[in-house]
């Protein structure tokens, strides 16, 4: 996966969500990226979960404390609350399934950070409205038929499964197209339009 | 060649050329059989300085057919320590920086009390009287050593296939001696398939007429070709039918044609040959009984209530744990098991598979994914441990 601006300033905000010294599980932690941002910057016990191989190799020849596993499968050999934070950073819209996936980190974290490209994006919806093909940017840089991301979503319907498995919002951040947050006071509906990348801070 | 290989072997079994740490009546061995263990020694080798803190040792534990000699020239063989690619002076663990000790397992043949040792009760070796020996058996006789350098707690305890069920028991019934875990192509209890191939290398060994009911060593006689056909049996698991067909193909030893009889016309037949011979110059047949059956006997679940995540429970160690894909001795699924309790018990743990045709003996191999795993975990943990570069 390649890490542009956007991307960094996702793993900032991310970072500026979690106090030092925190228990972090990150999955879906890919080269360590995060994980070593946490533990650098904020001394986290931090652990990973990845399922490329290669990925997780070079965690682990990097000193990070990370296993090979599938997020939709292997969450559920984590106990109950054991870390501070449950980190899942752009990888939602590729599991199987998210829903069951967002519960787990809900249940295994005192807190979840989700973070995901946001679908409801208007590049995208220019791409279907006007176009009529699958959008295909800078950010979401596959085709159709080549794509990991098999389950995207916009950011209202984040909102709605949030609500639906009993969570609560406690803060939520939303990335313009240059990686600019986007200013709290702005309604839900702007932040779907033009947050090109979403934050969101979960409790349950 | 050979004879004189042998009786160096026969040499080394009460008198070893390594250090030996003798326990008296006042420390018998406690055995999981019931009895207990009295006297008996542990032939051992170090490897480096221990710091003033105490705090910079490693114990490697061996495998089935290893010993002491991890880092240094094997007093039997001539050959290199089994472990040198990765421990030495300026090596990946560096003698320089850490102590490290590996010490033969009780009920081995290379200087640590096994079958092979003269009875003290009857001035004849032990044979089959020797109690059944189990892997916390011999992670309890580690423990004296450790004891006996004032080491309170190890900084890494690490080893592969039977050295890595060593390092589970080390982690599950002395976790608060263990900084950091290395299992390495290994398993929290032997699988059926395991049990199955050490039992036909028992019957090969059983068979032969010369082992004499496991009194061999009183007749001046060993069951050499039995323990040779159990050795080829095994050999096999070590590796995989890829390397097998890289390495062998159908290619035909020395001839060029098929002889019609039952010569080692294939070059496969002709290495698992050498492998049983040059294997029973350096190993006693009693001693390949007793810790296959160790191995067999060990299931570190069942030893916890049936639940191998209470094993670790509130366990502060760190681990990491390194499968092979072409291992199916110790598949990754094994490895995958042990993680999933290391989860549940909330450990710190990483977990790494490595790509590789080598089979189960790439744990012993220049594997350079694994020596780069093995470095970061070791180096980060050394970190954490206040042990500086």
């Amino acid at each position: 996966m390649s890490v542009n601006r956007a991307q960094r300033v996702d793993l900032d905000v991310v970072t500026d969500l979690i106090p030092a010294h925190s228990r972090v599980l990150d999955v879906g932690s890919g080269d360590g990226v995060l994980l070593e941002l946490l533990q650098e910057t904020k001394q986290v016990d931090g652990r990973g979960l990845e399922l490329s191989q290669r990925g997780v190799n070079e965690c682990v020849a990097r000193g990070l404390s990370v296993i090979q596993g599938d997020a939709d499968t292997d969450l559920a050999f984590y106990a109950d609350k054991g870390f501070d934070f449950v980190v899942l950073s752009q990888t939602l819209q590729a599991t199987r399934n998210p829903k069951i996936v967002l519960d787990q980190l809900l249940r295994i974290g005192n807190r979840a950070i989700v973070s995901f490209p946001n679908f409801g994006h208007w590049r995208v919806r220019f791409s279907l409205l006007i176009k009529g093909r699958m959008p295909v940017t800078k950010d979401l840089p596959y085709s159709w038929y080549d794509t990991p991301n098999i389950h995207f979503c916009t950011i209202r319907d984040f909102v709605n499964l949030c609500e639906e498995l009993g969570a609560t919002v406690e803060k939520a951040t939303a990335l313009d197209a240059n990686g600019q947050k986007i200013g709290l006071s702005m309604p839900w509906w702007f932040w779907n339009f033009f947050g090109q990348q979403a934050v969101f801070l979960l409790k349950r | 060649m050979a004879a004189q290989r042998a009786a160096r072997t026969k040499d080394e079994v009460d008198h070893p050329s390594s250090p030996v740490l003798q326990f008296g009546p006042d420390k018998p061995l406690k055995l999981d059989a019931g009895t207990l263990l009295s006297p008996f020694q542990i032939a051992y080798q170090t490897y480096g300085t221990l710091n003033d803190a105490r705090s910079n040792a490693i114990l490697v534990c061996h495998a089935l057919t290893g010993d002491q000699h991890v880092a240094n020239t094997n007093p039997v063989t001539g050959k290199p320590g089994w472990w040198e690619v990765l421990i030495g002076p300026g090596k990946i663990i560096d003698t320089n920086r850490f102590f490290v000790i590996c010490s033969n397992v009780v009920g081995g043949c290379l200087g640590s009390t096994g079958p092979a040792s003269t009875n003290p009760a009857t001035g004849k070796p032990y044979g089959l009287d020797l109690p059944i020996i189990t892997i916390r058996d011999m992670v309890r006789a580690q423990a004296m050593l450790v004891d006996h350098f004032g080491i309170e707690k190890l900084f890494c305890v690490l080893g592969g296939s039977m050295g890595g069920m060593q390092v589970l028991e080390w982690a599950a019934s002395h976790s608060e001696r263990v900084f950091c875990a290395l299992p390495i192509a290994t398993g929290a209890r032997h699988s059926s398939q395991n049990i199955a191939f050490h039992e036909v290398g028992r019957q090969a060994v059983m068979a032969d007429p010369e082992w004499h009911g496991g009194k061999y060593l009183d007749f001046g006689k060993r069951p050499e070709k039995g323990l040779a056909v159990a050795r080829m049996a095994a050999h096999i698991t070590y590796l995989s039918e890829a390397a097998l067909h890289r390495k062998f193909g159908r290619n035909l030893q020395d001839r060029e044609a098929l002889t019609f009889g039952f010569d080692a016309d294939f070059q496969i037949e002709s290495y698992l040959r050498h492998q049983g011979m040059t294997f029973v110059d350096r190993f006693d047949a009693n001693s390949y009984l007793y810790l296959t059956r160790a191995m067999d006997y060990f299931d570190l679940a069942a030893d916890h209530g049936g639940r191998l995540a209470d094993a670790f429970a509130g366990t502060r160690t760190r681990f990491c744990l390194v499968s092979f894909t072409s291992d199916w001795l110790f598949p990754t699924e094994e490895s995958r098991s042990i993680v999933h309790a290391l989860n549940a018990a909330g450990a710190s743990v990483s977990f790494v598979e490595i790509e590789t045709d080598r089979g189960h003996d790439a744990f012993l191999l220049d594997e350079p994914e694994l020596f780069a795993a093995i470095n970061g975990f070791i180096a980060s943990a050394a970190r954490a441990r206040g042990l500086g570069a």
